[in-house]
């Protein structure tokens, strides 16, 4: 128990710069600010082809917005940091985490979630391959990673190029490697990475 | 039906249905983002509000007091409940640290309040405000400076992985030191978080007295029997719904606070409450896999023959908390007339250690199998004629009790065919590709069999549509698909006639998700009361029921042939259970990991390039799902090897990487194409279904196969997992 870092007693969670240190640990968010009375933001954007209006918390990420306020529960909560890719949804035809965008940034955006992809009666040809190549297992991190599938389908088909790129100036080629790269923001811990590849690749030759 | 007797024939051999590699029939529901998971279920009850839990932010001590007056004044906050409000509380049976903490604080993050508000935001933004006056204890929070105080324990992990506190077979300690070959070496292994996507979560509603729980969660009746526990409430009056499990790997065997929590906001706010826990939480907040200690010492004659294995491991736990089974397999895995196995247990005060997918095997075998890596290159041998070599077909603790099926010189064998394991160099860091040295490894792998008692319900509906109901789970293991496979099979319809509902506690009791024992046990639940009722409908036919046939939607008899939709509605509700045939013979599943690695020659980084495992574990019932089962386990064996450490900061008894950007599991580019070959085998002494698991098995050994395929491409020896590029650039050839 070092002496410098021995934060015990009072005020663990109440100010000074052990308590900082303390609460950094277990905490997300700055301590000891009262929060403002409730406000609401009006914001408006398209979803999966709808228009929709919100009044909303400023707070709101663009997740809980679809999940809690729009019941469009497709986009799931892994990590609400940017860290799994679970919430990945297509922004303006670009994927992005949900999690980390508050929804009143999105005023006349058009927003895809994986619930404007297809339906279970008419599936999207990622969807359906998922389905065939056995792309997942628990299925909580799959409408990210099929969001994610389909938008870097289309990244390499504008010419993005990303990490694994031999030269920027050529044209980025659908390649496992290039895939494999692009989706690594994606996390399955089920372990289905293989069978996401090969559903990949279906869909691009497609 | 009671299984004690072996298999004869029955209508799952026509393999029809079973064993067909079909498609999951929750897919399109799973790909469509239209699978309820627990905290989605704004159908289920009106006027849900939002829960926040506060953990701990000392790792031991007490709660002198709390200031709740920011708290409660903040906007929307409907009600928030601490210890000195929650009513008496109690403590699951199966469960070692208090679901809620205070005014005692037993770990890091326990649950201490929860404050519940009209909205998300505003619940966590008012746990923010809540002051706690704490006194700070001291705490062990080092594994290894707590060794020298661990005590030998006997433990099971439950799941098919147990060993005593201390076993000597012969004499050990003569044998190994009379022995001409031998290899003396400690491995260690650190605390893993399971990391499952989806948090722990739930929704909690009261009618009454009544309680409803929409939650995440592997063993339903566990649940039931843990909620009433833990809330002092008759078991009638818990109702647990779990359909959908974002991911489990034991995180979800047992209830965890968001259970708790809820509820008692629930109660308190008089209105239903959704809570989840965050990621941060996953960490500190749930269970663990802990860190072990492990000393293996093996020898062998000169031609190869082990006479003397002993295998020691300690690993801690909070007070009443259990061990890592870590020495588990060595019991059984090879041959050896001279044994000791030894397992150890320290007081730790980090938050509470548990079960994680394949228990006690999964850091065992990591270090096992790279010892026996070692012994093999003391011997000159080849590692797979090694292992050939000491196969055993009985348990040597026993001679007397044979494997009921035991194959693994068949994975070996065809492993190292299809993976051209004869084009390897046994001297390490000879083989270059460009800048990568590459290597090759082996390992066994190696879980025990459980079968466990399992019910269902089977009806028919005059219309062609069969239902299954059980309290079973899918957590991704495919129950779904087998248990709607098993039931065409058996009522001889097609899949697409089949429904299958699970995860509710007013479903008959099933196995549950847990120790890869749920796919046999579950499928073989629903075998029974489909057997049930293929008599019942045979008797109203005025069938005999030991000729009649279900198939293509009729049944069939003497020559008689009468639609199955003609009987109308029927149903038959039957529990499957066991005799001691898996005491009269050892059930264990069997398989053979290969892997290639490679490791770049200037910076030390690794990379997994090649991986095949070949499984021995009974019939398969659907080789698609089973196939994911193990790639799954393979990658999260690669992120074992590789990757995952939860760190602990000894100063504040926490992990201290607890989110998925610091604690490091596998991504698309750390894994590359996998294979998987199951070999053809029927246990009839498993169950009717003549199948074992899979999804552990997949898990056991393969982080072994990695660590030496490292070792063979650069020629060092990591025995502190992960194998990171700090502990091998040192070590790495000189670069000419």
């Amino acid at each position: 128990m070092g002496g410098a870092l021995d934060v015990s007693r009072r005020g663990v969670i109440g100010g000074g710069a052990a308590a900082v240190a303390a609460a950094g640990i277990g905490g997300d968010e700055a301590e000891g600010q009262t929060p403002e009375p409730a406000v609401l933001m009006p914001v408006s954007m398209t979803v999966n082809g709808r228009p929709v209006s919100l009044r909303i918390d400023p707070r709101t990420s663009l997740l809980d917005a679809l999940r809690e306020h729009l019941k469009l529960t497709g986009s799931k909560k892994g990590c609400d940091h940017g860290q799994c890719g679970a919430c990945t949804v297509l922004v303006g035809g670009r994927r992005i985490n949900s999690c980390l965008s508050l929804a009143v940034m999105h005023e006349g955006d058009e927003v895809t979630t994986i619930e404007g992809l297809g339906t279970p009666e008419k599936l999207h040809p990622m969807q359906a391959a998922f389905v065939k190549h056995d792309a997942y297992q628990c299925g909580y991190c799959t409408p990210g990673q099929i969001c994610s599938a389909v938008g870097v389908l289309r990244e390499i088909a504008a010419g993005v190029p990303s990490h694994v790129a031999g030269d920027l100036d050529d044209r980025p080629r659908v390649s496992v490697d290039e895939m494999r790269e692009r989706m690594s923001g994606n996390i399955c811990r089920c372990g289905a990475y293989s069978n996401i590849i090969d559903a990949m690749t279906e869909v691009s030759r497609a | 039906m009671r299984f004690d007797q072996p298999a004869g024939t029955n209508p799952i051999d026509r393999m029809k249905v079973v064993g067909q590699p079909i498609d999951r029939i929750d897919g399109p529901l799973k790909v469509c983002g239209v699978a309820p998971y627990a905290y989605e279920r704004h159908d289920v009850v009106p006027n849900q509000a939002y829960g926040f839990i506060l953990g701990s932010a000392i790792a031991k001590g007490r709660i002198r007091s709390f200031d709740l007056a920011d708290a409660k004044s903040a906007p929307g906050v409907i009600a928030i409940v601490t210890h000195e409000n929650a009513g008496k509380l109690g403590k699951p049976k199966a469960i070692t640290a208090n679901l809620m903490g205070g005014p005692e604080v037993e770990h890091f993050d326990q649950a201490i309040a929860i404050v519940v508000a009209e909205t998300f935001e505003q619940a966590r933004a008012a746990a923010k405000l809540i002051r706690v006056d704490y006194a700070r204890a001291q705490g062990q929070f080092d594994l290894r400076a707590a060794i020298p105080s661990a005590k030998p324990v006997s433990d099971s992990s439950g799941e098919g992985s147990a060993s005593p506190g201390r076993i000597e077979i012969g004499d050990f300690d003569a044998a190994f030191a009379r022995a001409p070959v031998k290899v003396d070496v400690e491995y260690t292994t650190p605390d893993e978080s399971h990391a499952m996507m989806e948090p722990q979560a739930t929704i909690a509603a009261w009618d009454g007295d009544e309680l409803t729980l929409w939650t995440s969660n592997q063993m339903i009746n566990w649940a039931v029997r843990d909620v009433s526990q833990a809330l002092l409430i008759p078991r009638e009056k818990v109702r647990v719904i779990s359909p959908y499990v974002g991911g489990g790997f034991g995180s979800k065997l047992w209830i965890r606070s968001d259970v708790v929590m809820a509820a008692l906001g629930a109660r308190a706010a008089k209105r239903p409450v959704k809570v989840a826990l965050t990621r941060q939480q996953v960490f500190n907040n749930t269970t663990h896999r802990p860190a072990t200690v492990q000393r293996l010492r093996i020898a062998a004659n000169k031609d190869g023959r082990i006479v003397a294995i002993g295998h020691e491991s300690t690993s801690g736990d909070l007070p009443g908390g259990g061990p890592e089974t870590a020495t588990s397999q060595t019991r059984l895995l090879y041959a050896g007339a001279n044994r000791m196995v030894e397992m150890k247990l320290a007081v730790l005060d980090l938050p509470e250690a548990n079960a994680m997918r394949a228990p006690g095997e999964a850091p065992g075998m990591m270090a096992l199998e790279a010892a026996v890596d070692e012994l093999a290159e003391e011997l000159g041998m080849d590692p797979v004629e090694f292992r050939v070599l000491n196969d055993t077909q009985v348990d040597p603790e026993h001679p007397e009790r044979r494997f009921s099926e035991r194959n693994l010189i068949g994975c070996l064998r065809q492993g190292a065919e299809r993976f051209g394991w004869a084009k390897r160099n046994p001297k390490p860091g000879q083989v270059r590709d460009g800048r990568w040295l590459v290597g090759m490894g082996v390992a066994a792998a190696f879980r025990n069999n459980l079968t466990m008692r399992s019910g269902a319900r089977v009806a028919v509906d005059g219309r062609g549509i069969v239902t299954i109901s059980t309290d079973m789970t899918d957590i991704g293991t495919g129950s779904y698909t087998v248990i709607a496979q098993t039931a065409a099979e058996m009522m001889g319809v097609p899949v697409s006639q089949v429904v299958v509902r699970l995860g509710d506690s007013t479903f008959p009791v099933s196995s549950g998700s847990g120790g890869q024992w749920g796919g046999n046990s579950a499928t073989a639940g629903v075998y029974a009361a489909c057997a049930k009722l293929r008599d019942q409908v045979a008797a109203k036919l005025g069938f005999n029921a030991t000729d009649v046939e279900f198939a293509d939607g009729q049944v069939r008899s003497g020559g008689r042939s009468v639609p199955l939709t003609d009987v109308g509605e029927m149903s038959a509700e039957d529990t499957l259970t066991y005799g001691d045939l898996g005491k009269k013979q050892q059930q264990s599943t069997f398989g053979a990991h290969f892997v290639e690695a490679g490791v770049d020659a200037l910076t030390g980084e690794i990379r997994v390039r090649r991986m095949l495992a070949v499984c021995a574990a009974g019939r398969i019932l659907n080789p698609k799902t089973a196939r994911s089962q193990v790639i799954g386990a393979m990658t999260m064996g690669v992120g074992a090897t590789l990757m995952e450490e939860a760190v602990v900061d000894t100063r504040f008894g926490c992990f201290i990487n607890h989110d998925l950007a610091e604690y490091h599991v596998p991504v698309h580019a750390d894994i590359p194409h996998q294979e998987v070959i199951f070999l053809d085998e029927a246990d009839p002494q498993s169950s009717p279904m003549k199948a074992k698991g899979v999804g552990e098995l997949g898990l056991c050994g393969v982080g072994a196969a990695v660590a030496n395929a490292v070792y063979n491409a650069c020629g060092v020896r990591v025995r502190e997992y992960p194998i990171t590029v700090e502990k091998i650039i040192a070590g790495l050839p000189r670069v000419a």
